[in-house]
């Protein structure tokens, strides 16, 4: 009486719909993407501006045609997709407990499980930003949803905390809109967004950027009527003395992304406490048996072509786990150390591994001229010179299966600074 | 002769740049790492152009806006008025993504195109 | 001309107005903000309190002790969570043994039963995440945790199934003594009533003092909380305390019923009756005095802070005050710590002082209980399908971190809720682990089309709380 199925892929956002085509493509008949949101597409879908699918099409896209291309795809394919459908739980044996208006509550048990949830925004609590909690304060990505999808307008005089793209763009959006954007301020001494996006989106329309700067105030007990901002020294600590008040009628926050994990979380899946995402091997397999995870639910990424790219990896290895179960041979682990954040994969299998594997990669700080530098149980395996690294872009290192020494127990990602070739 | 200082877009390195002006045209770039912020500094003194997105109402549509995009770049110091232009008109549903919104966009010759579609209400 | 008029919906006049709608009675509860639950209600500790703290004799030992015998009864009736999870409070020095002592036997007088104290194993034992540096523990098994949303909303809506009525966004601005009782000048007009009774938190000693001889004065006594995420809430199963200081119980680590983790109070007097703020100084108190209780608080895990005021009188009294204060003047008044847990007994014990004055005689068809939203989540499998089946609205989440459906928030709208906040308070959408990122936009679709007003005139919490400012262009449809 149980609902069986295949495949079930959480997320019709970027991640399930690359994952679901390349899983069918691959020769899973069976599959179902299960999407919360009343239509495929995901975050997309709010992201109007353009500059998606340079590296997947060559061309600049804006969110929605970027995710139209991956829709057609999938409907072409004929795989079904149940909208409007929440996955409650998830079991460690793979049975997923979903809801919907139309097919009400029902259990699925899936013969593999592909995790492409996304991310959410992290909200002011978490930030600890003292004052009130009045109306006008918004995550920019709800904002976003607000002004591009329901024609609504949040304010007419803003300030923006945290110059992360999502950020950045909504300082351009409201302008468009007529408002006026006073400030976007920046805690730490660099912007996390896009060179070109801090040119186009606030360069272009005199928007004052100011890095390591943060709201220490947010007066207005019902609507915001302003916030206090102050300088901040090197430990992101307040300087005092420094604090000046921009009235604005609204606040926007850019100050992160989380991968929603409460699902694998409840399947028992092992995390990473520094992605915030499930730990994965070269195959993007979690720690449950038939789990893989994909997109910004692994890891947060800045661009969408690498988190189509990962999830077809995903789609591809749900289907070879179907097809022949694939063994667990010998671990080998991947260890980000000095300055290398984490790596994704976290592992690989040297005796199952595909011909090479694309490992993903963030810096915790910036660097010029500056190598990230590979090695296989200490001895150098590649020597990657950068002229400059940032933490808000994303590095990918691909590794072929011949250079790795077999029996190579870990290999160690991390930069080493100095004269580049 | 003149001098202005840029930020390359190039790539995540941000060089900065100094084009040097005569009688509008730029008679060279220094500061830049590689050949792209040369090509971006010459267009974006000259001739400075952006791709304009936004969004249109729709009336009797599923959904109150949809997106749109200009066909092509369009020149910087008509954004603004794009955007202005952009507020004040309304698309009737049903309207698909690639259809022809507004054929010239303030003036500039090129067209505002839908991004994606809409059904009737 | 009502027989009795209510001033303020917070939980005390919500639990005056229940009892005394026991009575055969025309009353009305008159509340400045948008909704009931909208001052010290909304935020406090949320947990009701054992009885050893407060002074051997006084109102607060009385009704303390009362109202946490009469809640778990009160709340099963009322149909809200009620977790009688024990409380411990923690002594962290061999010297302050005596004081630890002390508290225990302060209690026995109260009349709190079960009272133990715990040695450093025992205590470690039962709560192994309390801090090694503490060296004993009182242990109140009768400590308990309760929804003051939840409390403050059933007691509203049962007041109003047996006839009360509530007047919103009506602010009292003076009251009157007339021939018949008195005249209450609010924002919103004249009322005429018999009676009146004073339940307005902050603001309750500036209505007193209106009319009674003897002053008081109330500074508030601000406290600011942090809340983590649900995934933190079984980091302890007690409600953990620290050995008191002239300023108050301390700072708390304790479970919610909803299972966050919530830190709090700090306590810092102020004159400004307004300010909700939360400020960087008391976040890090906050944060300093909890990790003395909790070692290893997951900090990162906060989802929300907020500030809470409590009615402390600094002058004309040194506990509650309670009672007919002047002819035909209720006071219920100073109600801070523990007013929330104190709120049935204070209830009962006004109204019926409020009746044998108005010599009303009890009603016969007192509504006794009340039926809670239908919490979505929690229902077993077979249940919720069929109730699924039944409206298919209980299938569509709306607010992904907390799982609350569409059902639920047009059943929040169809008992009072205007606004985000109003949803949130009864519902929980919006009160998780994205505050409302994803969901806000969802609810106010929803609040908008139930009660047919335009999503730019909705706010977030009543007044001047408007979400939006329009729509993002010149052409409307």
């Amino acid at each position: 009486m149980m609902r069986e199925v295949q495949l079930a892929i959480i997320g019709g956002g970027p991640a399930g719909l690359a994952a679901a085509i390349a899983a069918r493509e691959s020769g899973v008949q069976d599959i179902v993407i299960i999407e919360r949101d009343r239509e495929l597409g995901g975050i997309l879908n709010q992201c109007i501006h353009a500059g998606f699918g340079l590296h997947t099409f060559g061309e600049e896209l804006t969110g929605p045609e970027y995710a139209a291309r991956f829709i057609a795809q999938v409907r072409a394919l004929e795989i079904p997709c149940l909208l409007d459908t929440m996955v409650l739980d998830l079991s460690e044996d793979r049975v997923l407990t979903v809801t919907s208006r139309k097919e009400g509550l029902q259990q699925i048990k899936a013969g593999a499980v592909i995790l492409a949830m996304g991310c959410r925004e992290r909200p002011r609590g978490a930030l600890n930003i003292p004052g009130f909690r009045c109306a006008g304060v918004w995550s920019a990505g709800t904002a976003q949803r607000l002004v591009n999808m329901e024609g609504m307008m949040p304010g007419r005089e803003v300030v923006i905390l945290g110059s992360g793209d999502i950020g950045l763009i909504m300082a351009r959006r409201m302008t468009m809109e007529g408002a006026k954007v006073k400030a976007v301020a920046e805690v730490l001494p660099y912007s996390g967004g896009l060179k070109r996006n801090i040119v186009q989106c606030l360069e272009d329309f005199d928007i004052p950027l100011l890095l390591s700067h943060t709201v220490v105030d947010i007066h207005g007990k019902k609507r915001l009527e302003g916030v206090t901002l102050a300088q901040v020294d090197e430990n992101r600590a307040p300087i005092a003395g420094t604090e000046q008040y921009i009235p604005c009628d609204t606040l926007l926050l850019s100050v992160g992304l989380l991968p929603e994990n409460e699902l694998s979380s409840s399947a028992g899946v092992s995390l990473s406490p520094i992605t915030g995402g499930p730990v994965v091997g070269d195959d993007l397999a979690t720690s449950i048996d038939g789990v893989f995870a994909c997109g910004n639910v692994l890891h947060v990424h800045d661009l969408v072509d690498f988190v189509s790219q990962e999830a077809k990896q995903a789609g591809e290895s749900a289907a070879r786990y179907l097809q022949q179960h694939t063994q667990i041979g010998q671990r080998t682990e991947l260890r980000a150390v000095n300055g290398v954040r984490y790596t994704v994969p976290q592992h690989i299998d040297l005796a199952h591994m595909g011909e090479e594997v694309t490992v993903r990669m963030r810096v915790g700080q910036p660097y010029r001229r500056a190598a990230i530098c590979v090695y296989a149980d200490g001895t150098l395996l590649r020597r990657l010179p950068k002229l400059v690294l940032a933490p808000g872009e994303m590095e990918r290192v691909t590794l072929r299966r011949d250079q790795i020494p077999a029996g190579t127990k870990e290999i160690t990602f991390c930069i080493e600074e100095g004269e580049t070739k | 002769m003149s001098e202005r200082i840029l930020t390359c877009i190039g790539c995540p390195m941000g060089c900065m740049l100094t084009a040097v002006l005569e009688n509008g045209t730029v008679t060279s770039v220094s500061g830049n790492t590689c050949r792209r912020g040369d090509d971006y500094a010459r267009k974006e003194c000259v001739a400075p152009e952006r791709t304009v997105t936004g969004t249109v109402r729709v009336a009797n549509g599923s959904a109150p806006v949809i997106s749109v995009r200009t066909a092509s770049p369009i020149p910087k110091d008509k954004v603004m008025e794009a955007a202005r232009v952009m507020a004040s008109t309304a698309v009737s549903a049903p309207i698909s993504a690639g259809d022809t919104v507004i054929a010239n966009l303030a003036g500039t010759g090129v067209a505002l195109i839908a991004t994606r579609g809409c059904e009737a209400r | 001309m009502y027989d009795v008029v209510i001033i303020g919906g917070g939980v005390i006049g919500c639990a005056i107005a229940r009892e005394l709608s026991r009575y055969q009675l025309s009353l009305c509860v008159v509340e400045r903000e948008e909704d009931v639950c909208c001052g010290t209600s909304k935020a406090n500790s949320a947990i009701v309190h054992a009885g050893f703290d407060a002074e051997p004799g006084s109102k607060k030992a009385l009704f303390n002790v009362q109202g946490s015998q009469m809640m778990e009864q009160l709340c099963r009736d009322l149909d809200i969570s009620y977790d009688r999870c024990g409380s411990l409070v923690l002594c962290f020095d061999e010297q302050d043994l005596p004081r630890l002592e002390a508290l225990r036997l302060r209690g026995i007088e109260n009349g709190v039963e079960g009272l133990e104290i715990l040695d450093s194993a025992a205590l470690h034992k039962m709560e192994s995440a309390v801090s090694d540096k503490a060296v004993a523990a009182l242990y109140a098994p009768t400590g308990a945790i309760i929804c003051p949303f939840g409390l403050t909303y059933a007691l509203a809506e049962n007041a109003a199934d047996n006839g009360a009525q509530f007047r919103f966004d009506t602010c009292v601005e003076r009251i009157e003594r007339t021939a018949e009782g008195f005249a209450i000048h609010t924002s919103n007009g004249v009322l005429e009533s018999r009676t009146v009774v004073n339940a307005a938190g902050v603001y309750a000693d500036e209505l007193h003092n209106q009319l009674c001889d003897s002053k008081l004065r109330i500074v508030p006594r601000r406290g600011e909380y942090c809340l983590l995420d649900r995934k933190d809430g079984k980091l302890v199963s007690h409600t953990i305390f620290q050995l008191p200081s002239a300023l108050g119980k301390g700072v708390l680590v304790t479970p919610t019923v909803h299972g966050n983790l919530l830190l709090g109070p700090t306590a810092a007097d102020q004159e400004d009756k307004e300010n909700t703020a939360t400020s960087a100084a008391g976040i890090a108190a906050l944060t300093a005095a909890a990790a003395l209780s909790v070692s290893n608080l997951p900090m990162r895990d906060v989802i929300t802070g907020f500030t809470g005021l409590r009615a402390h009188i600094t002058e004309g009294a040194d506990d509650f005050v309670i009672g007919e204060s002047a002819e035909g003047f209720f006071d219920a008044a100073g109600i801070e710590s523990p007013g929330l847990t104190s709120a049935p007994a204070i209830g009962a014990y006004l109204a019926q002082l409020v009746a044998q004055k108005l010599q009303a005689a009890e009603k016969e068809n007192f509504i006794a209980t009340r039926r809670g939203i239908t919490p979505v989540k929690e229902l077993p499998f077979e249940e919720r399908r069929a109730l699924i089946e039944r409206d298919a609205a209980y299938g569509q989440v709306i607010c992904r971190c907390e799982q609350i459906t569409e059902g639920e928030i047009v059943e929040a709208i169809r008992r009072g809720a205007r606004s985000l906040d109003g949803v949130k308070r009864r519902v929980r959408a919006g009160m998780g682990r994205c505050q409302g990122g994803f969901c806000a936009p969802r609810v106010m679709e929803i609040i908008s089309r139930e009660l047919g007003v335009a999503q730019t005139e909705l706010t977030k919490s009543g007044g001047e709380s408007r979400l939006l400012v329009g729509y993002t262009k010149e052409v409307q449809e």
